[in-house]
């Protein structure tokens, strides 16, 4: 028996009979696994149905295309899990664990579905959408406009060119998270660190030039 | 909400923001913890503040909770 498969052995013995059941079954060989693989699978095809239902609306996404995207999404939920078996630690049942899996796969296929035809580094800087997309109306970003100003130059002075460019894609064009890990190669860890930092920055600017106290007593 | 409060809250980073990958770890444990006993923001506070401004790892977290049966025991 195998390191992964060892590891899965002795999680079964500290969770719930349900997921002890699951976790023997995958951690076997021969048609008792394929078995078992073939149960989750299907579970897995009815939670991304379930999760492709719920979004598609918002997304505008629906016949062949979202069921390419719900078999995709099973699909690669599988593999996952299958590689991720060994750890599971058995503190939610098995099946609330894998069905995380097929959640974030739907979620990342069809928003990069959805922007499939607009690449993020095709898309022009438009500064002056930076009110807007903090929802500030045309007369309050008129009394900002000194601090947009200001903040615009942090961007462009304090923020590294990885901080940069992340914040125009998600902050100033509306890009999501998840189109953004395929643009650039990386994970939704890696990018919201990077903004998460940004802001920081931004932030440390503002208080410099009396911005933020501004923002607390008028808010 | 005002622009100037949404500003502030974009910009007011939390240091016990759990981050996109502790939150996937723990989407498990948070979501059947809500459903068992309607606590995980008190359970999970680093989670909590992620999810205060997390808008794609908020709709994780709504995807799983609609899958799973109403009542975790």
């Amino acid at each position: 028996m195998d390191c992964a498969a060892s590891s899965v052995r002795q999680n079964a013995l500290a969770t719930d009979p349900e997921s002890a059941e699951w976790l023997t079954a995958l951690g076997d060989s021969g048609a008792g696994r394929d078995l078992a693989l073939a149960r989750l699978h299907a579970l897995l095809l009815r939670v991304a149905r379930s999760e492709a239902v719920r979004r598609a609306p918002a997304i505008g996404v629906s016949g062949r295309e979202l069921d390419d995207v719900v078999q995709q999404a099973a699909d690669d939920a599988l593999v996952a899990i299958v590689a991720k078996l060994g750890e599971f630690r058995g503190e939610s049942r098995f099946t609330t664990w894998a069905y995380k899996f097929a959640v974030l796969e739907v979620a990342g296929k069809l928003t990069r579905h959805a922007w499939r035809k607009t690449a993020p580094s095709r898309v022009e800087e438009d500064w002056t959408l930076l009110p807007d997309r903090f929802g500030f109306g045309p007369a309050e970003a008129a009394e900002w406009a000194e601090l947009f100003v200001v903040l615009r130059r942090a961007v462009d002075e304090d923020l590294t060119a990885r901080q940069r460019r992340i914040f125009v894609a998600i902050v100033l064009h509306g890009v999501p998270l998840d189109v953004l890990v395929e643009e650039l190669g990386s994970n939704r860890n890696a990018i919201y660190k990077s903004l998460f930092d940004a802001r920081r920055k931004l932030r440390a600017r503002l208080v410099a030039n009396g911005y933020m106290d501004d923002l607390a007593r008028r808010a | 909400m005002t622009g100037r409060e949404r500003l502030r809250r974009f910009l007011d980073t939390d240091p016990a923001d759990a981050g996109c990958a502790e939150t996937f770890r723990l989407l498990d444990v948070y979501v059947e913890r809500e459903l068992a006993r309607g606590d995980a923001r008190l359970a999970f506070p680093r989670v909590a503040a992620h999810l205060d401004v997390c808008g794609p790892c908020v709709e994780d977290v709504r995807g799983l909770l609609a899958v799973l049966p109403g009542k975790i025991n």
